[in-house]
């Protein structure tokens, strides 16, 4: 149980792993083994984590000496250490793939020693978010990701990237003003950042108060979840960003809003207040989200697009705030977090091998490349959410869990995830159409990279083992659906309990069902 | 709680004035602007504190109320760092946007300009498919003349010649 204590070094081994890459910034390779050592000893230590509260427990950690309600706490339970360890393996592969990048370049492409150090602390920063009790915490965490990302995203400082980046920049500070704001007016109610300080004292204040705290909070994370009317930033500025680059943000930035939405609507706020403009966010976020990527020929806006529509998945799990739909929710960003990481870094290897990554301008690549014609393939179907894969067995869980539920608006919503999910496998055919099936010359202004015949651009093996490493972990997660699914589970009913997560970090004499549970009840009768 | 109304009315006008200027087109009013409302939510922080009082220091016989909140104001010491990192952040961008495009103006994304103005008629998924799609010559029986392989090529090649050049 003690192994708990050692959570903080999910944050500092990064961290201390920037700054020893940042001293080595003129020995490359020594900056490599660095980078990728670290990562690995802090991908060990939270499977530690994970075992360690794989049945259930849930534990918290003071730091600096402060008692929790007015200290920062880490709280490690099965929805923390479930999102690190897959946070953490799909960095891995993306460091390994940007490292294999950047020795085929000859590191000409990008001033690839001042990533290493940056995506370090990218790295700390969500594992500083997912980790966190305490709400400034959570801003802190969210603060040293982004200020990475920005970095990240204009790597380089070409023409294309400055432009993105300065829509990225803009929209995620103004998203951290709405954070801060509502941090200082919560704090001003309640006077504690702690959560589960917060959890207990929240409830006491009248209804009015809690929507205005509740809405602010959810729309600061909806910014960086990418959730329907707050989404327009992200098909525009990460398709420019690097491959790797790309393919991590993809995977992670935007579920890191997507816990925090979690915590606030189980843990801070609790009940169905809410739920029924969640749900209708998530049903425009499905479909608003697919329509985009259907108009595109680019395949990495296409992807940006499919990112933001199935962000509705998970927001419709977690408007049910039932068990079912909650943990089906937990299971599917798992799995969206891996399969959406390796479909970008395929379309980064689909760009070097075809020149490009337009589909009026690729073809004949399941010729050329069978590998990756595999590569694509697998995660594709994953991400339509084709039978035997986790996108199904995730897609399936929510649509039983609303189903379940019942209500009009559920059962449209099921209507709508499942025609969402026809809608991207038809985007994602067009692709495998163009893009691999059609002969070369087929395509509207052919590649002439793919046009000669003996000219056979060899893919580093580094970049395609990464890839695949990758693509294997996400079949895993479909093998493995079964004990992964009773976590996620798990994690759900905890979370909607909420006593073992304010018991660990206030100590057991707090009285926690008394004041939740009328509460709830309350709210579910007068709905 | 008691409110310090000088503090509220001098955010309510940094938070105005910040909104206004991040709705401007040109990148440094775009920065000036986060920066007031940066700004802004430090003194909304500040006055989350309540009342002004002792610093924080612990000395006996002194009334817990006499201190001020030293919470707030440890919150609005981090989030001026952060707000300081940000904003050299956001000059650096804008001298280099300066340096490339000697303009100081947020660009249109081509990109998405060009899906907005492509017509809703796609080549390859909405042209008229030619009715005869075999492979083998369908020859009149009583023309003679297109006995040869190359005939028929012509005809298929067509469509998607017409697809390249729309």
């Amino acid at each position: 149980m003690n192994l708990a204590n050692l959570s903080p070094l999910a944050v500092l081994l990064p961290i201390l792993g920037a700054a020893l890459a940042f001293l080595l910034i003129r020995h490359h390779t020594a900056q490599r083994v660095v980078s990728i050592g670290i990562l690995s000893a802090t991908l060990l230590l939270e499977c530690l984590l994970l075992i360690s509260v794989w049945d259930g427990g849930t534990t918290s950690v003071t730091l600096g000496g402060w008692l929790p309600p007015w200290g920062v706490v880490l709280v490690v339970d099965q929805f923390s250490s479930l999102m690190l360890v897959v946070s953490t393996v799909v960095s891995l592969a993306v460091l390994i793939y940007a490292t294999g990048q950047g020795m085929a370049d000859g590191d000409q492409e990008a001033p690839v020693s001042i990533f290493h150090p940056t995506y370090l602390i990218l790295v700390a920063g969500v594992s500083n978010a997912f980790l966190t009790g305490d709400l400034f915490n959570l801003y802190v965490g969210f603060e040293i990701l982004l200020t990475a990302s920005y970095v990240l995203m204009t790597l380089g400082g070409t023409g294309p990237r400055i432009r993105a980046g300065v829509t990225y920049v803009v929209v995620s500070v103004v998203s951290s003003v709405l954070f801060l704001v509502a941090i200082a007016m919560i704090y001003g109610a309640t006077g504690t950042i702690t959560m589960a300080d917060l959890a207990i004292k929240l409830a006491e204040l009248d209804q009015g108060t809690q929507n205005l705290l509740h809405v602010m909070l959810l729309v600061a994370f909806g910014i960086k979840a990418a959730v329907f009317p707050l989404s327009f930033w992200l098909p525009d500025s990460y398709p420019t960003a690097p491959a790797p680059v790309t393919a991590v943000f993809a995977g992670l930035l935007t579920k890191v809003g997507v816990y925090a939405m979690v915590r606030t609507e189980t843990l801070l706020f609790p009940g169905d207040t809410l739920n029924v403009p969640l749900m209708v966010v998530a049903l425009l976020t499905m479909v608003v989200g697919i329509l985009g990527a259907l108009a595109q020929s680019d395949i990495k806006r296409l992807l940006s697009f499919t990112l933001v529509s199935h962000i509705g998945y998970m927001v419709f799990g977690l408007a049910m705030s039932s068990v079912a739909g909650l943990g089906a929710a937990v299971f599917y960003v798992a799995h969206h977090i891996t399969v959406q990481t390796s479909l970008f870094l395929v379309t980064g290897l689909i760009e070097r091998r075809g020149g490009s990554s337009s589909i009026d301008r690729l073809g004949g690549l399941a010729k050329l490349s069978p590998l990756l014609a595999l590569l694509f393939f697998i995660p594709a179907m994953n991400l339509a959410g084709i039978p035997p894969f986790s996108g199904f067995l995730g897609k399936l869980g929510l649509l039983q869990a609303g189903v379940e539920l019942g209500t009009p608006l559920a059962i449209t919503l099921v209507v709508g995830g499942v025609v969402t999910s026809l809608l991207t496998l038809l985007a994602i055919a067009r692709v495998w159409n163009r893009a691999f099936w059609r002969k070369p010359e087929d395509a509207e202004y052919p590649d002439p990279v793919l046009m000669t015949p003996g000219n056979v651009g060899v893919l580093p093996r580094t970049m395609v083992g990464s890839t695949a490493g990758l693509v294997v972990f996400g079949v895993a997660l479909t093998v493995f659906a079964g004990p992964l699914f009773q976590v996620a589970d798990g994690s759900a009913g905890i979370m909607l309990d909420r006593s073992a997560y304010i018991h660990s970090v206030l100590g057991d004499s707090v009285e926690v069902p008394p004041l939740a549970q009328p509460e709830e009840a309350q709210t579910g009768d007068a709905k | 709680m008691s409110i310090n109304l000088t503090l509220l009315i001098v955010m309510g006008v940094l938070y105005a004035c910040g909104i206004y200027l991040i709705l401007e087109r040109s990148l440094t009013r775009v920065l000036l602007g986060l920066m007031l409302l940066a700004n802004a939510t430090n003194i909304l922080i500040l006055a989350t504190g309540g009342y002004a009082g002792l610093a924080p220091l612990f000395t006996k016989d002194t009334d817990p109320e006499a201190y001020s909140d030293p919470l707030p104001q440890a919150l609005i010491l981090t989030s001026i760092v952060i707000s300081f990192a940000v904003t050299a952040f956001m000059l650096g961008i804008i001298y280099r946007t300066w340096v490339l495009a000697r303009q100081d103006e947020i660009q249109d994304d081509i990109e998405d300009r060009r899906v907005a103005e492509t017509p809703s008629f796609d080549a390859e998924d909405d042209a008229i498919v030619p009715l005869e799609t075999s492979e083998f010559a369908v020859t009149p029986a009583n023309s003679s003349d297109h006995t040869h392989p190359e005939a028929t090529e012509t005809p298929k090649k067509a469509p998607h010649q017409e697809g390249g050049s729309a």
